[in-house]
């Protein structure tokens, strides 16, 4: 998982640009989330990643923090190696 | 780096372009005068897999690539926006529910919407909401079973012929997306008529009083109305109006291209008056950078790069601006023929305009592209 931070990290830093956001950080409680945003972070995890974020995986504990996103691509890979 | 369609993507380009030739140009106008489109020429659409031109095979669609979806639009645009306009909201319905359907979702809806047996539609815009859409008003209460929704919807293209509605409201306070199709009782679709352009795309006026629909009609999770399923719709319908707006920049060019080589005026024709040659040339460059803009973001969507949201607004919001330059060019060049219904450069001027309000004003991509300069 911490593996993934980082790429995580330099992709949020191009929005975040005034705040150095911490791994554990709301980023939505921020109130700086646009639909923009939204689309290419989820762009984003699914190229860097090579995962398809679907249906199931709109929770908003998700996509919250650095933390829970790279939770997320763990998860995702690890399915993804089962089948 | 290469910039040059594929030999697959020329191919379909030269099939766009003699299906809009043949079966689009000839009656546009009259469609503009009519305020309808035919429903064979729709039928028609279908049967050639337009309908469905982004959606996989698997799916019955016709499986193109971004770029050649982009082309789709341009040439369609070339003849038509009304037309157009059908591709992009059926298209931003199809392109929604493949990324964020439920698999019985896209099980029952795809293959439908993919041969245009049903017809889709995007419920967003409210008498009292337009830019600022995640405030729209319209609620959905579940009691357990039902959603049921109430509220009014405004400006729906091709609202007087759709099947099913791509509707958002708020649950539980939250932006919310649903299916909601044109049967349910409690919907009922008024038609809209006298727009300044794309007058043929049917816009209809959605109420709902207390509508019910199903639990499983529920598009994505409660609350990501906004943020990914309208944003995911949204994002497909500025590509196609980008698109489209090439088009109509490339048929004001062809139009002038005719008219100033056949009206003489001092002696000579129009062509060889340097002024006439000024605006000919500012039509020539931007649509040229047009359509580079939207090769690009379709480029980018191909490879899934996030970049491809933002490069589409940008896109976007050049085309829209250039086709409404150069139809406002092309009418002056025609002179008092471009102000008559004789020529179709009026259509086109009246047209452009509309795509700087729609899927998002021009005012908004600006906002969206100084934010994502600027960061937060
Ligand atoms: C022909 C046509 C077809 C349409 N089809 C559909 C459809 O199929 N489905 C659907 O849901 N909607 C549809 N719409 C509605 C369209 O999406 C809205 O018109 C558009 O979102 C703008 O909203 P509005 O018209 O309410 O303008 P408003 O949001 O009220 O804006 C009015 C003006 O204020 C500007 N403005 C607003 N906010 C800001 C800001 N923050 N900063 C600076 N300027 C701002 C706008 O740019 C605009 O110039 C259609 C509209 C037309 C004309």
């Amino acid at each position: 998982m911490e593996k993934h931070k980082l790429p995580i990290k330099t992709f949020l830093a191009k929005f975040f640009v005034n705040h150095e956001l911490q791994d554990n950080e709301d980023i939505f409680a921020l109130g700086f989330v646009n639909s923009l945003f939204a689309m290419q972070l989820v762009l984003f995890i699914e190229q860097e990643f090579s995962i398809a974020i679907e249906n199931e995986d709109l929770d908003f504990e998700n996509f919250k923090t650095i933390n829970a996103i790279a939770g997320l691509v763990e998860r995702k890979q690890v399915l993804l190696a089962r089948t | 780096m290469k910039i040059e369609l594929t030999l697959e993507q020329k191919d379909n380009q030269a099939a766009f372009r003699d299906f809009v030739d043949r079966e689009i140009i000839p009656d546009a106008d009259r469609f503009d005068l009519e305020e309808s489109i035919p429903p064979e020429l729709i039928q028609k659409l279908g049967r050639e897999g337009y309908l469905g031109a982004l959606l996989p095979k698997e799916f019955g669609g016709k499986g193109l690539d971004a770029i050649a979806i982009g082309l789709l639009n341009e040439e369609v645009g070339r003849g038509c926006s009304s037309l157009r306009s059908l591709l992009t909201v059926h298209g931003m319905v199809a392109q929604t529910l493949l990324k964020w359907g439920s698999k019985s979702q896209q099980k029952y809806w795809l293959p439908r919407l993919a041969s245009g047996r049903v017809i889709a539609a995007f419920g967003l815009s409210e008498p009292n909401i337009g830019s600022d859409a995640k405030s729209v008003e319209t609620t959905a209460t579940s009691d357990g079973s039902f959603y049921v929704l109430n509220g009014q919807k405004k400006w729906i293209t091709f609202g007087q012929i759709a099947d099913v509605f791509l509707i958002f409201a708020q649950c539980e306070g939250k932006p919310s997306a649903f299916l909601v199709e044109s049967d349910r009782p409690g919907l009922s679709i008024q038609p809209i008529s006298g727009m300044l352009g794309v007058k043929a795309s049917m816009l209809a006026q959605l109420s709902l009083n207390e509508c019910q629909i199903p639990q499983e009609n529920l598009v994505g999770r409660v609350g990501f109305g906004v943020s990914h399923i309208a944003a995911t719709a949204l994002d497909y319908g500025r590509y196609s109006v980008a698109c489209g707006c090439v088009g109509i920049a490339q048929a004001c060019l062809e139009a002038c291209t005719r008219y100033a080589n056949q009206r003489k005026q001092f002696g000579v024709y129009l062509k060889d008056h340097q002024l006439i040659q000024q605006m000919v040339t500012e039509i020539i460059i931007n649509l040229k950078a047009a359509r580079l803009l939207c090769y690009q973001a379709g480029y980018l969507k191909h490879i899934g790069d996030p970049r491809a949201i933002l490069e589409t607004s940008i896109a976007k919001y050049f085309a829209s601006k250039t086709a409404t330059q150069a139809a406002s060019d092309a009418v002056q060049i025609h002179g008092a023929n471009g102000c008559s219904s004789e020529y179709s450069v009026q259509r086109y001027l009246r047209d452009a305009k509309i795509m700087e309000i729609i899927e998002g004003s021009n005012q908004i991509q600006q906002v969206t592209i100084a934010n994502y300069h600027f960061g937060f």
